[in-house]
């Protein structure tokens, strides 16, 4: 070995030691002191850094979670509860179980259901579209078809169907984060219950013009009848605005007000068994006519004894 | 050809002034019209009719919301109808007038002769007073309150009033034909805007593919000297022709060689910038006692049979002035409610005009359908093009990152909307689509620290 | 139709971009074609060809995107990459200089648009330095039907060489008998590129008068060039160069013309250009006096392609209405 050789390893392998060593001393220097607790919540997260908790990213997230006093505001829709579980016994507080939530598209305006009535030039985003006009059909409220939610979709949960023009939900990989909640600037898609075994019920249309209005610019609009409303027996859907809307937590998925729909609005997802319309139309009506019977026999009643009344008094 | 224009940018379409030859012509009016109430910059004007009043040309049927507000005047003789919601030409819901017309009577007072007044009053508060009520807002798209612009904030003073006779969009002829036909009209009412700012120097600006209004109105400006007291301070400049000559920045950097700094108005480096119709309007409401109720739509477009430029009646259905000329044209792929490069595209052909609408323009398919977007080549035509010195391609990739303090630090704010970039990407790339987007979302946030 | 506005766009296109520089270098081929014959040719068509196809195949099979060789700017870059190479490269080597400048240079970084490097000039170096036989076989001009090609090197090769050997330059020059006028009509040894530099000068005003290039970037490199040469020369003549000389060789014409004026890898203001073009004209010289290369130009502009994105980062648009 030629005495180059020797001194081109001794050089470099001493260089190696000497800038080893002050990245050492550096790092030990200017080390962050952390609780520690931080790094083994951030280890139970996901690692999706979608936002979905409403911080900035896991690591946020984390960091929150050790200072706060409980983990009321804290919950990770992508882990779910497993995670916060796991969170909860590495913190050592009690958390409560949520239900799982997952994406709908509240909008039923296919290219067949709502016809077109102009043609868009402009850029593929819905939020180009949504500040130029009221869109090219005649509802001004529906689906605009761009894909912002697509887009903003981290876990390719969301696709654009080509047939019907309408994002699709894929409830598998859906994690809850609201990013697409957050894209559609017509506030089209909400975070629901997933159900017990994904049954869910919704209104699928946000139109809040007058009925005529409604079915004229779409087939399967809500017209804001209020049928459903009557209908209900758990007070969970609310007509405001000419449109309905089920309160999810109320909803008890008797799917009564699917069945009375005169529109096909109402849509409930999921369900083993298909739904009997006329079955189910024929009971509700039923029950309604043996309560309007006993609302005029109870009424009749009264009548007789303040007759009574009157005679005696 | 003249070689003065502004610094920065800018586009060189055709000008494509196919309806210059086309004298305005007074449009009879429709049966029915829909008057606006929110057709300025500022708060929507609170309407003082109610269904069932008669009402007569010139009278007033609602009232400045707010400071930065203007009156409405009912623009035909008729009876108010109903006064509610209806879609405007992008199909979202206004709140309109409904005038059934019966006859053509104007209100006592108003002066419709031909005879030119040229005595300027005295008073600039008079004269700006006269312009609120006759409802004069800004004619050169933007309807900003002319009696709002020349109450002068404290402390500002007008160095230069120039008025805007560019006519830089193509297509448009209006403002050129104004020019020709009512040359004395704007030029008395050049020198009451200067009364009332109180300057005494106005320059009227117009580009060189019009000759033949430089000449005219460079004619009475002279002859006009000899009057005395503002009108020896007019003059008549001719610019290059180039898009976007005529808009207010622009033109402040071509006549006076100032830019306005970022977040600022004109007023802050001495300039007021007037429209050639606004300088009419003025003229007709303090001079003829005449409030702004009508205004002159080039109709125009290759594929449209019969060129026009109509003097219209406020609140006319655009479908009305369309089926007069002939029908919108088996071709015609695109309505455009003023020119093609700021231009609002028509989605609802019910809407009716407002106060700001110059030209109804048709463009057939080969000549507006976007080409497909390809990958940007980096050949940073779109900066050169910006009339603002932006850099389009530098905003886009900020946007698509989100980073909202570096859109900010490259002035995502300060675009004008002119349209120059997506005119000259060769990719096709929809980059005033992406900038504007990024300027509402930039505006917002600083209009949110200024709050705090 | 409904669309923002503006409702108008002008006739300039990505495809008559690039097919205004396919005309403006057509001088330069055809003139070359005439110079070296039917050998020059098969170097231009099997460079543009397999720049084409390869660019098909890897938008089509690999990226699975919208092919775009409508566009275009393959063709001009395997035209660039042509008139690079000595006309005697066997195909071969031609292939293989498209598939690195095509494939590896452009498609790795996202297609046109997201390269930072002259893929032309990438392939050619990576040939210089693989192949460099083949690379440095330069031979004279023959005609359009010679046959037997004459070895001749080129006259910065010639200097290069002289000098390593101690003469001085105007020995060599004498010795060698080169005159300007030859340079710049051509007749001697050179790549297709190098040679006739009124054919380059032809296309560059072309491009000019369509408005498809700014002339900074080129004017800044040969000003450069003829001041920094000037300089050295002045302090000694027998070692270095004069700036006419340093102007008309080499692949300057070429490269300061059409290579540092690609749109993509040159930087998007003036200011940032005329910096880049100093860049390019200072290194091309260190290179050709002092490096062990005889040419420079390749790599000064590869160089300068790296520093493009900081010098737009530092210089930008002047905006209306701030300082």
């Amino acid at each position: 070995m030629s005495t180059t050789i020797i001194w081109t390893i001794a050089i470099i392998s001493g260089l190696g030691l000497l800038l080893a060593l002050t990245l050492y001393l550096v790092a030990q220097r200017f080390k962050v002191v952390e609780d520690p607790r931080i790094e083994q919540v951030e280890k139970a997260m996901p690692g999706a850094n979608c936002g979905g908790c409403g911080f900035a990213g896991c690591h946020a997230f984390a960091e929150s979670a050790v200072k706060a006093p409980n983990l009321d505001n804290h919950y990770c829709p992508v882990g779910g509860n497993e995670t916060m579980k796991q969170v909860a016994g590495i913190l050592g507080f009690e958390i409560k179980e949520k239900a799982p939530m997952v994406a709908v598209v509240r909008c039923n305006g296919s290219c067949d259901n709502r016809p077109r009535i102009n043609e868009y030039d402009g850029s593929l985003s819905c939020k180009v579209k949504a500040s130029l006009y009221s869109g090219d059909t005649l509802c001004a409220f529906g689906c605009l078809g761009c894909g912002d939610c697509v887009e903003a979709c981290r876990f390719g949960a969301i696709s654009m169907d080509p047939a019907t023009g309408l994002p699709v939900i894929d409830e598998e990989k859906c994690t809850a984060c609201g990013s697409c909640v957050k894209a559609c600037p017509k506030g089209i898609i909400e975070l629901r219950n997933k159900g017990p075994r994904g049954m869910r019920m919704y209104v699928s249309c946000v139109n809040k013009d007058k009925g005529p209005a409604a079915k004229k610019a779409c087939a399967a609009a809500c017209i804001g009848c209020g049928i459903c409303a009557k209908t209900c027996t758990h007070d969970a859907i609310v007509v405001e605005n000419n449109v309905a809307y089920i309160d999810f937590a109320k909803c008890k998925l008797c799917r009564e007000c699917e069945a009375m729909c005169p529109t096909g609005a109402i849509h409930g997802v999921n369900f083993p068994k298909p739904l009997d319309k006329e079955a189910v139309k024929a009971r509700v009506q039923e029950r309604q006519k043996k309560a309007r019977e006993a609302a005029a026999a109870a009424a009749a009643e009264v009548k007789p004894e303040v007759k009574k009344e009157v005679d005696n008094g | 050809m003249a070689r003065r224009t502004f610094s920065i940018g800018g586009v060189h379409p055709s000008d494509a002034k196919i309806s210059r030859d086309c004298k305005i012509e007074a449009l009879p009016i429709a049966p029915t019209v829909y008057i606006a109430v929110a057709q300025h910059i500022g708060a929507p004007a609170k309407p003082v009719v109610a269904p069932g009043d008669k009402v007569k040309a010139g009278d007033v049927i609602a009232e400045p919301g707010a400071f930065m507000s203007a009156y409405i005047h009912s623009s035909v003789s008729g009876t108010v109808k109903s006064i509610g919601p209806r879609k405007d030409l992008s199909g979202n819901i206004q709140t309109v007038v409904e005038i059934e017309v019966e006859g053509d009577e104007w209100k006592e007072g108003i002066d419709l002769s031909d005879t030119l007044v040229t005595d300027i009053p005295e008073d600039p508060k008079a004269i700006i007073e006269k312009v609120k009520l006759g409802g004069v807002v800004g004619l050169g798209g933007a309807t900003f309150p002319t009696h709002v612009k020349l109450s002068l904030p404290p402390g500002k003073k007008c160095e230069m009033l120039i008025i805007n006779g560019c006519e830089c969009e193509p297509y448009l002829t209006s403002d050129f034909r104004t020019l020709l036909e009512k040359g004395e009209q704007v030029v008395v009412g050049t020198a009451l805007l200067m009364q009332a700012l109180g300057v005494d120097k106005a320059t009227i600006a117009i580009e060189d593919n019009k000759p033949e209004a430089i000449e005219h109105i460079s004619g009475i400006v002279s002859s006009f000297k000899a009057k005395g007291g503002k009108y020896q301070g007019i003059e008549v400049l001719p610019l290059m022709k180039k898009y976007p000559e005529g808009g207010e920045k622009q033109l402040i950097d071509a006549v006076m060689h100032r830019q306005v700094p970022s977040g600022c108005l004109p007023i802050d480096v001495g300039a007021v910038v007037d429209n050639v119709c606004t300088a009419l309007a003025v003229y007709e409401a303090v001079q003829k006692n005449k409030p702004l109720v009508e205004n002159s739509v080039t109709v125009t477009g290759e594929c449209f049979p019969k060129q026009a430029n109509l003097m219209v009646r406020v609140g006319t259905p655009l479908k009305y002035i369309i089926d007069y000329l002939g029908g919108v044209p088996e071709d015609a792929a695109k309505v455009i409610s003023g020119g093609p490069m700021m231009g609002k595209a028509v989605a609802n052909l019910d809407a009716a005009t407002l106060k700001g609408t110059g030209g109804l323009l048709f463009l057939t398919r080969e000549q507006t359908k976007r080409m497909p977007e390809s990958s940007c080549i980096r050949c940073g035509k779109c900066s050169e093009a910006c009339p603002m010195g932006l850099e389009p391609f530098l905003l886009r990739r900020l946007y698509k990152a989100g980073d909202m303090d570096a859109l900010e630090a490259n002035a995502a704010q300060d675009c004008i909307m002119c349209g120059c970039c997506l005119y000259s990407c060769p990719a096709g790339i929809p980059l005033l689509d992406i900038v504007s987007q990024a300027r509402g979302q930039v505006m917002g946030i600083m209009r949110a620290r200024a709050k705090k | 139709m409904v669309s923002p506005n503006p409702h108008l766009h002008s006739k300039t296109t990505t495809s008559v971009l690039m097919r205004d520089v396919v005309i403006a270098l057509l001088p330069a081929v055809i003139v070359s074609v005439v110079f070296y014959g039917w050998k020059e040719l098969l170097v231009l068509a099997v460079s543009v060809l397999s720049c084409i196809l390869i660019e098909w195949s890897v938008t089509k099979y690999l990226l699975r995107k919208p092919c775009t060789i409508g566009d275009w700017s393959a063709a001009v870059t395997g035209i660039l990459l042509a008139l690079n190479l000595p006309s005697t490269t066997p195909w071969w080597v031609v292939l293989i200089g498209a598939i690195v400048a095509i494939g590896v240079a452009k498609m790795t970084f996202g297609g046109l648009g997201q390269n930072v490097f002259n893929p032309a000039l990438v392939g050619r170096v990576f040939l210089l330095i693989s192949f460099p036989t083949y690379m440095t076989h330069w031979v004279q001009p023959q005609g359009l039907f010679g046959v037997d090609a004459v070895s001749g090197a080129t006259p910065l090769g010639v200097i290069k060489e002289g000098l390593m050997q101690g003469a001085s330059v105007p020995d060599l020059m004498a010795a060698h008998g080169y005159s300007y006028s030859q340079m710049l009509f051509a007749n001697i040894g050179g790549s297709a590129g190098e040679a006739c530099a009124i054919a380059l000068l032809v296309g560059f005003v072309y491009l000019l008068v369509r408005k498809v290039i700014k002339p900074w970037i080129t004017l800044s490199i040969l000003g450069t060039v003829a001041v920094v040469s000037a300089v050295f020369w002045l302090a000694n003549p027998m070692q270095f160069t004069d700036p006419l000389f340093n102007l008309l060789t080499g692949g300057l014409i070429l490269g300061s013309c059409f290579m540092a004026t690609d749109y993509v890898t040159s930087p998007m203001t003036t200011k940032g250009g005329i910096i880049f073009g100093i860049g390019i004209g200072f290194i091309t010289l260190m290179i050709r006096y002092f490096g062990s290369y005889p040419e420079g130009v390749s790599f000064a502009i590869l160089i300068m392609n790296s520093v493009v994105p900081l010098l737009n980062k530092w210089f930008h648009q002047k905006k209306y209405g701030r300082a």
